[in-house]
């Protein structure tokens, strides 16, 4: 279970990271933590699945990179080898069963859309199934800020 | 504003995430052979001009006890979509909202929302309470709960990618 200690650096370290030489030991020194400290607790944090990961989320339209979401309609019985097969691509960033006739969805993520696109077309050759694209059209928010 | 080859290298070196140590940007232009000075220059510059929009911990909500994560979806009239997008994405209860292509017959949402709560009531009572406040309770909408998470990690980018 997390304390107030890691709900403190979980609120405050969702960005504003700094970029320095040291910036642990001065992340560190506004949470009232040594640096040491800082660093075992985030590790720590990592180690049990509390954070993902402890590094950049990236416009990635800015530098040419594209993404997109994919949704799949699974027959219930290939579920878990569909998920294998879809996960099992690197360019795959997440991918959440919901509620639905489209029951599988994931995002998509590299450098260039002709790197989507063969993703795409390797996961339909794989799986035999329809994958229906819906790239990005605009974006009007991007928070993912959550209170610990 | 061109990203070029040198901040593509830094933008794959860095995307599986910093290494938990004082020196970590040192780290970093180590393994790409990039000092530490270009280093913080480089991600200062990137960040100022949003390509990085974000650096520091990235949570699993589910993880946190936000264990509802609906993808809520909106069927809009394309030359409202604009406006209802501006208007949603701006709602306190969103955490991202997105339009996105319609996909008939099968699909004929435009506006993607995400909204998180600790559980599936809250969410429905958050998203009926936003509907109602924002005017847009007359649109269909179509609520995806999730089931199940396959896998959640960071996008990866840039020259990492090839290598891979």
């Amino acid at each position: 279970m997390i304390d107030d200690t890691d709900r403190a650096i979980i609120n405050a370290l969702q960005g504003g990271f700094p970029v320095c030489d040291r910036p642990f030991l001065v992340a560190a020194e506004s949470l009232g933590l040594t640096e040491t400290a800082l660093i075992d607790r985030i590790a720590k944090l990592r180690a049990d699945g509390v954070l993902s990961r402890f590094g950049p989320m990236y416009n990635a339209d800015r530098f040419g990179g594209h993404n997109t979401l994919v949704a799949i309609e699974v027959p219930e019985d290939r579920f878990d080898e569909v998920a294998a097969i879809v996960n099992a691509f690197p360019e795959v960033a997440h991918n959440y069963a919901r509620a639905h006739r489209l029951n599988m969805w994931f995002v998509v993520a590299a450098q260039s859309r002709a790197e989507v696109d063969r993703v795409l077309t390797e996961v339909e050759a794989a799986t035999g199934l329809t994958v229906h694209d819906m790239p990005k059209q605009r974006e009007f928010h991007v928070g993912l800020r959550f209170e610990a | 504003m061109d990203v070029n080859g040198r901040d593509l290298e830094l933008i794959g070196a860095l995307s599986g995430g910093l290494a938990l140590q004082a020196n970590p940007f040192a780290a970093l232009g180590q393994s790409i052979g990039m000092d530490e000075a270009e280093v913080l220059a480089r991600l200062q510059d990137l960040r100022d001009r949003g390509v990085i929009r974000r650096l520091g911990v990235i949570v699993r909500h589910h993880e946190l006890g936000y264990r509802a994560n609906a993808m809520v979806v909106w069927d809009i009239p394309d030359e409202k979509v604009s406006e209802i997008g501006k208007i949603l994405g701006a709602a306190p209860e969103v955490t991202l909202c997105y339009r996105r292509p319609r996909r008939l017959p099968d699909w004929p949402y435009n506006l993607f929302t995400m909204i998180h709560g600790r559980d599936r009531l809250s969410v429905e009572r958050a998203l009926a309470a936003m509907a109602e406040r924002e005017g847009v309770a007359h649109y269909p909408r179509h609520v995806l709960f999730s089931l199940r998470r396959f896998k959640q990690c960071g996008a990866r980018y840039g020259r990492a990618m090839a290598a891979e």
